[in-house]
This record gives C-alpha cells, structure tokens and sequence, in this order.
C-alpha cells in the first residue's frame, strides 16, 4: 500500500472513531438499561450481566408505553395526511387561477413561515381554552394542519410550477372534471414533494412536546414526548427503568430511519435549502 | 363573467383552498391578530377581566429585569451554540466530502440525534451529567466532573450549549454537504495542481464558494437555538434556582403558569422582534462575502 492510500484508511479511521465518541451517549444509556439501578448508580460503565428485560417491561407499564405510542402514531399520521390533502390541493389553485385573492393568501402563507410558534401559543391556547376546544385529539390534528399547511403550499407551488399545462388541457379535452384531473393527472406528479413533506413533518410532529404539552390535557390522550416526561418527573431516582424509556421512545424512530435512510437525507436537504 | 363562470370559479376555490384557508385562518392569522391585541391588555383567566390598558405590558417587560437577564442569558447561549454547532458541522462535513467508501455510514450515524426530539435527548444527557459524569470525576480525581453540571448556573450553561450543538451537528452537516458538492471540481484541481495547501484550499475557496450554505446554517442553527424549549425542560428545567430559563421557557411560565397572558405575550412579541433583528442581520452581512464561482 502506498503513503497516500494509508493516509486514507488512518483518515477513515479516525472519522469512525470520532462518531463512536459522537454517539457515546446512547451507548451508555443503552448499556445501562439493561443493569438494575443500584449496579448503575455502582459503577455507570460496567457491562450489564446478561440481557434482562426487567427494566423495559417495567418502564413499559409505568409510562403506558403503548397508549402514548398510538396516540402519537394517530396524531402523527392523520396530521401528516391532511397537511399533504390540504396544501397540495391548494397550491395547485395557487399555481392554476391567478386571482387576486389567491396572490393574497399565498403571500399570507409565505410572511407566517416566519412566525416563530411561540408568538402564536398564548392566544392560541386562550381562544380555543375559552371555546372549551382544548383536550382533544382532533383539534390537535387541526393545529397542526394549519402549522403545517403553509409550507406544504409553499413547496407544492413550487413543484406545480414546472407541470406543463397541456397535460391537464388534453384531459379536459376528454371531458374529465378539474378535480378527477387533479387527483388522477397532477397527483402522481407530486411524488418527490410527497416524499420531502412526510419526513420533515412526520419529524416534526412525531418529536413536538410544547404544542401537545398544551392541548392535550388528560392523561389518556399523551403522545410519546409527554408520557417521557410525566415518567421521568414521577420516577426520578429509580434511573434503569428511566433509561430503558428513553431507548424504547428511541426506537420507533431508529427503525423508520434505517429502511427510509436515504429519503430522510434528501427531505431534510431540500427542507433546508428551501 | 358569466353568473355560471363565477359559480364555478367559486365552487374550484371552496373545494381546492377551503379547507387550507380555514385551518391556516384559525389557526396562524386569527391567533396572530388577537395575540397582537392582548398584549395592550390586562387580559386575566381568573377575573375574565380584558380591559386596554395602552403599553403598560410592554411597560412590564421592559421594567422586567428578570426577563432581561433571561434574555441575555440566551443571547450568550445561542452564540456559543452557533459557532460551535457550524465549526463543528463545517469540519465533520468537509471530512465527508471526498467520495470514499463508507461515507454514507459515517453521516448516517452523525445524523442519528438530530431524528430524535428534545425531550428524549434532553433526559438523556441529564442522566450523563448528573449520574455519570460525576461517577468518572469521582474515581478518576477530575475536577472538572466533580459535581454534576447541572446544579453549577456556570456548567449547566455550557451543558445546554453542548446538548443543544450536538444535535444540530448533523442538520448543519447535511446542509454543508450539499454546498461543497456545489464547489466545482475543476477549481479544486487546478488549486492541488498549483500545490495550494489544504488550510489554503479551505480558506481561499470552499469558504467563500459556500457562502450561501453558511448563510443557510447559521439562519437555521440561531432560529433553533432561539426558540429552544424541550431541551432546557429536560435537561435543567430553568435550574438552579431559575438561573438558566431560556426565553421561551420564561415565557412559558409568565403565561401558563402566573397566568399573566397580556406580559407573556408582550414578552413572545418582544423575543420575535430580537430573533428576527438577529437572523435578518446576519444574512444580510454574511450574503455581501458571496461571490460567483
């Protein structure tokens, strides 16, 4: 092997190095729920003896892990739905019909990309409080269609621009409706934009905890940042259990991630160079 | 236009805008407009009292010196956060921008914080600075770690800057990443070819040639850490002893914890105010350095 060639593999190495100490905290958190709390508090870096799964059952039962899962599972995924329903259809009006009322709210959509949430949640939480709204699953989708819908439009319009006309003209043509066009013809187009929207939002939504922490107010109802939290303020000191939480609300993540891997690296890089 | 036409145009705008525009008004403008107007009342949940009371809110805040301190606690916060999230995004990315096998791996893992949110991470890390970090400072005579970072108003500073870097690192990294692939190879070439050295190659050509990706990622990595509220409930939830509340936090307890919406709003349009200043400015300054490749 020559100089250079080795100078690559040491440079190599080094890098993989460098993300194992990257990621060192989630090998020690994982390492660590699998041990008792006293052999934690003991020695924080000593290996577990054998694969106990006392620590996840327990953890499991005391955060209902399953109910926050399948809330944030609804919430996530019926958000996300509407979101990309609602802006795709709508930018495609934005793009079609070059009224003075949709420049208006176009323009209205592209200024609130600007709005930081917290200069929303007070006034959001009154109004809504005051209609005895708050507390519901279904309003807390809603929220989040409006959050969302903005950018959704935003990137649609974008797409819908470079469409040429004439195919939708030649299936007019045909006697086929605006909106069979639409779902049939303009649609499937769409795909790379679906693709980008569902990772940015299905990473946001899924992750939120002020938005949730505010409207959703019954125990019943907490999406999984929120039964993290309840967990660890009721059990503080009895850490394995603790721990054994944070690497299963970890999961579901992690998996997503390892099949869609590329797709979540291309949405986040258009997401960001938007 | 025909009555027929317009009936038409209508039922296209209702079916294709409707339900968009609905939410969006609900939910961003009206909000909006009435957040705006409560903060020039003394709007109160008890007492149902929502009489004006002109800038007496923007009167508080500005006489409220906590808010002040909390604020320039963050300023200091997002600045270090920052630079320490963009070198060290700049440099782990350059590192894997070279085409070797194995690449896709590296930023895969380097990556993997940014996917999980800020409560999780933020309990995380409290677990490693309060329990293990001591544990090492204790058997091994570090100083440093002696006692947790989180009751120290010092280290838990510094703790939130890490955790909240260390996150961002791969976002940032990603960005970069798509901004050297932008840096022409010729260019690269001709530069080894006339022996420029690597501090050289970096400081004469792919900083200036990523001016844009630069721009982008410190706009993002400031918003962020600007707005940043999972972490800090997490990690030291305002402790100790209120010493590190970031703005957001702050605000989050004027408002829905002493019920003072009116302040609390005041204060949420005031901290905007600051982030957008910030963020417009450094664009501003920054995009003036971009040159043309």
């Amino acid at each position: 092997m020559t100089a250079q060639r080795w100078l690559v593999s040491l440079k190599t190495i080094v890098l993989y190095v460098l993300l194992l100490v990257f990621l060192t905290p989630f090998l020690i958190i994982i390492m660590n729920s699998f041990k008792t709390t006293e052999q934690f508090v003991d020695n924080p870096l000593s290996l577990p003896q054998g694969l106990t799964l006392d620590n996840y059952t327990s953890a499991w039962d005391s955060m209902n892990f399953w109910d926050g899962f399948m809330n944030s599972l609804t919430i996530t995924v019926l958000s996300v739905l509407v979101i990309l329903l609602f802006s795709s259809m709508t930018g495609y009006l934005f793009v079609r019909f070059k009224w003075r009322v949709n420049g208006w709210l176009f323009f209205a959509m592209l200024a609130s990309l600007a709005l930081p949430f917290q200069v929303l949640m007070i006034p959001l939480v009154m109004l809504y409080g005051n209609l005895g709204l708050l507390d519901s699953k279904a309003i807390l989708i809603f929220m989040y269609a409006g959050f969302g819908v903005p950018f959704g439009v935003f990137t649609f319009h974008g797409f819908i621009k470079g469409i040429p006309y004439e195919l939708e003209e030649s299936a007019f043509m045909e006697g086929s409706s605006r909106v069979h066009t639409f779902f049939r013809i303009v649609l499937p187009l769409l795909k790379p934009v679906f693709v980008t929207l569902i990772v940015l939002d299905v990473l946001w939504i899924w992750n939120d905890y002020l938005l949730p922490s505010l409207v959703l107010l019954s125990p019943d109802y907490r999406t999984l940042p929120l039964s993290t939290y309840n967990f660890f303020s009721s059990y503080s000191v009895d850490f394995s259990p603790l721990m054994a939480g944070l690497i299963m609300t970890i999961i579901p993540v992690l998996v997503m991630y390892l099949f869609l891997q590329k797709q979540i690296i291309k949405g986040i890089t258009e997401g960001a160079l938007k | 236009m025909t009555r027929k036409q317009w009936m038409r145009n209508t039922g296209i705008f209702l079916l294709f805008g409707g339900p968009s525009v609905i939410a969006f008004m609900a939910v961003v403008v009206i909000p909006f407009v009435v957040g705006l107007y409560l903060t020039f009342t003394n709007w109160d949940v008890n007492t149902g009292d929502s009489s004006l009371v002109g800038l007496a809110n923007y009167k508080q805040v500005w006489l409220d010196t906590v808010f002040w301190q909390q604020l320039w606690f963050t300023l200091r916060y997002v600045f270090c956060t920052v630079v320490l999230a963009n070198v060290a995004a700049f440099f782990i990315a350059l590192a894997l921008t070279g085409g070797r096998r194995g690449e896709q791996w590296l930023r895969t893992g380097f990556f993997t914080p940014n996917l999980i949110g800020g409560i999780v991470l933020g309990y995380l890390w409290q677990t490693l600075f309060s329990q293990v970090l001591p544990y090492l400072g204790e058997k091994y005579g570090w100083s440093l770690f002696a006692t947790s970072w989180l009751t120290d108003t010092d280290k838990a500073f510094w703790a939130l800057v890490i955790v909240t870097a260390w996150q961002l690192i791969g976002y940032l990294m990603i960005i970069y990443i798509a901004g050297f692939a932008g840096v022409p190879g010729d260019i690269l070439e001709a530069a080894n070819m006339d022996g420029a050295s690597r501090m050289a190659i970096i400081r004469k050509i792919m900083l200036p040639l990523t001016v844009p990706a630069i721009v982008i990622c410190i706009f993002v990595s400031l918003s962020r850490s600007f707005l940043t509220y999972d972490i800090n409930l997490a990690l030291t939830k305002g402790g100790p002893f209120n010493s590190t509340e970031l703005a957001t936090y702050h605000i989050v307890q004027k408002a829905f914890l002493s019920n003072e919406y009116g302040v609390g709003q005041a204060e949420a349009v005031v901290l905007f105010a600051v982030v957008a200043i910030v963020a417009l400015t450094q664009s501003y300054l920054l995009k003036r350095l971009e040159v043309e490749s």
